[in-house]
């Protein structure tokens, strides 16, 4: 087998364990470039963590993986494929909350809002509102409406939106910045069991460094004007997480201190 | 009815009673005044020879026809025009230039082409109707939090469902009061063209009472008016609050 040949196999099988790639992705808005050169791959079932200062793109680079923005230049792909528009498959999770729901229909039908998109027939969708509103932990609140929820279970609501597309990839935007800290915590457990059992992709983006620690396979760190990638670490923490062994792990103390000093050197 | 309800009427009233009393004692005798007993008694003598109800039937099924006709092409280029800024930016020389001409004016064109009777009336009530649906749906629909279609975007909901299940919804409290002000633009413009020149309805009613010298029973007309579009802002504000009392709160809410 000739060196050629061998490269491209490698490069075919380093393709395949790629689901989403950023290759060279720029985006500039209103003349200012937000996004510079950014190559970044995610793996299948990877939870990749994206932290930095603000202002340094990384909700940009969440969009860009949405499909509800395209690269000035460079590409963001897919499985190989070009990312042109939202896909079915990959659902996002808005940190406002309480706006991306609809104010107007009750838990059960702001979920119903996906299936419908999804054309799921109406009478499968009771039996589905109902599976997702218990794997959400908000059984038995179907007919309440967003006002009546608190912050903690809104944010289940629209991830329970999110799960009915039946997603493989989740890209969450900051999800649990306006919550209280136990709140927090709890979400944090559930988001990890619920894309663990199921495998699936995850971009978190936040501005909490524990919270991308405890929470990631690998933490990419952006340095900001205009968003590149500065850092880059793996996790090499034992799973599953635990609220207080994973926290006093010298391995997630290491990390803390190593992300601490690039965020601090960035806002410089 | 506690004493709490009943004090703005008390001023009203009063001015009623001095006037009776002013009417009695300079034994008033006028071509464009009536003292208000004899008001209340033409009142009552037309609307039991049926007279004030068929005229009532006439202009409010104008006024409806020319509302459900005028509010449906408002919203709809309201809605289209939220949505689409190119399509907003082709259209606005000619709306604002549409717009300004005041609905009256296209009495004479629109009694060529269709005569008297009520397809004219309904015509130029529908164009007045149309302007505030427009304008305010616009609006309204330029001001949906714009996460929510992003969100719309992000599930892959088709433009007629973002339309059907976010677009319509997000607006519908701004749009029934769009609506209720129309209803009312609606009544003007209807009773203006029968005292202009259409012979039927509660404006037709006031011209006739007019050339009969009839100050009373003219007066008693325009009391009716009243009284009708008062019952109508009543029961469209009544509709607007059962219907929309959480979505009237949410939309409020930014």
């Amino acid at each position: 087998m000739s060196i050629v040949a061998m490269l491209d196999e490698a490069r075919a099988a380093r393709r395949q364990k790629t689901l989403i790639a950023f290759n060279a992705a720029t985006l500039r808005l209103g003349g200012k470039t937000i996004i510079e050169n950014l190559d970044l791959e995610v793996r299948p079932g990877e939870f990749l963590c994206i932290v930095g200062a603000s202002g340094c793109g990384k909700t940009t680079a969440l969009r860009l993986a949405a499909g509800l923005y395209r690269p000035t230049s460079g590409a963001v792909t897919f499985d190989g494929e070009p990312i042109t528009e939202p896909r079915r498959e990959v659902a996002i999770v808005f940190q406002d909350y309480g706006k991306a729901l609809l104010p107007w229909r009750t838990a059960a039908g702001n979920i119903s809002l996906a299936l419908e998109a999804s054309r799921v027939p109406a009478r499968e969708r009771g039996a589905r509102i109902e599976a997702l509103l218990r794997k959400v932990g908000l059984p038995g609140h179907a007919d309440k409406y967003p006002s009546e929820m608190s912050g903690g279970m809104q944010q289940r609501l629209q991830i329970a939106r999110c799960l009915a597309q039946e997603p493989t990839t989740l890209l969450m935007d900051e999800p649990f910045g306006a919550l209280d800290a136990m709140t927090r915590q709890g979400l944090q457990d559930e988001v990890l069991s619920l894309t663990h059992a199921s495998q699936t992709t995850v971009i978190f983006v936040t501005h909490d460094l524990d919270e991308a620690i405890y929470l990631g396979d690998r933490v990419v760190g952006l340095l900001p004007h205009p968003g590149r990638i500065g850092i880059e670490l793996d996790v090499d923490l034992p799973r599953p997480r635990d609220q207080l062994a994973t926290r006093e792990h010298p391995e997630f103390l290491r990390l803390r201190r190593q992300l601490f000093d690039f965020i601090k050197a960035t806002e410089h | 009815m506690s004493l709490d309800r009943a004090r703005p009427l008390l001023l009203p009233l009063a001015l009623t009673l001095a006037f009776e009393l002013w009417a009695r004692l300079t034994h008033l005798q006028s071509d464009s005044l009536a003292p208000p007993s004899a008001i209340l008694a033409a009142l009552a003598a037309a609307l039991a020879d049926l007279s004030i109800p068929i005229a009532t039937r006439d202009t409010l099924f104008a006024a409806f026809a020319g509302l459900a006709i005028g509010s449906a092409i408002g919203l709809s280029l309201g809605i289209a025009f939220g949505i689409s800024r190119p399509l907003d930016r082709l259209m606005e020389v000619t709306v604002e230039a549409i717009r300004p001409i005041p609905s009256i004016a296209l009495l004479p064109i629109a009694l060529i082409a269709l005569g008297f009777g009520y397809r004219m009336e309904i015509v130029i009530v529908a164009f007045a109707c149309v302007w505030p649906m427009l304008i305010l749906t616009r609006s309204a629909v330029r001001s949906i939090e714009p996460r929510l279609m992003e969100m719309s975007r992000a599930l892959r909901l088709s433009a007629p469902q973002r339309i059907a299940k976010i677009v319509i919804p997000a607006a519908l409290p701004r749009i029934f009061v769009a609506f209720r002000l129309s209803a009312g633009i609606a009544l003007i413009v209807a009773v203006t063209v029968e005292i202009a020149i259409n012979p039927i309805g509660l404006g037709a009613g006031i011209m006739l009472a007019q050339q009969a010298l009839r100050a009373d029973l003219m007066l008693a007309y325009l009391l009716w008016i009243g009284v009708i579009g008062y019952a109508l802002n009543i029961l469209l504000i009544a509709a607007q609050r059962r219907l929309f009392g959480r979505a009237a709160l949410a939309g409020d809410n930014p």
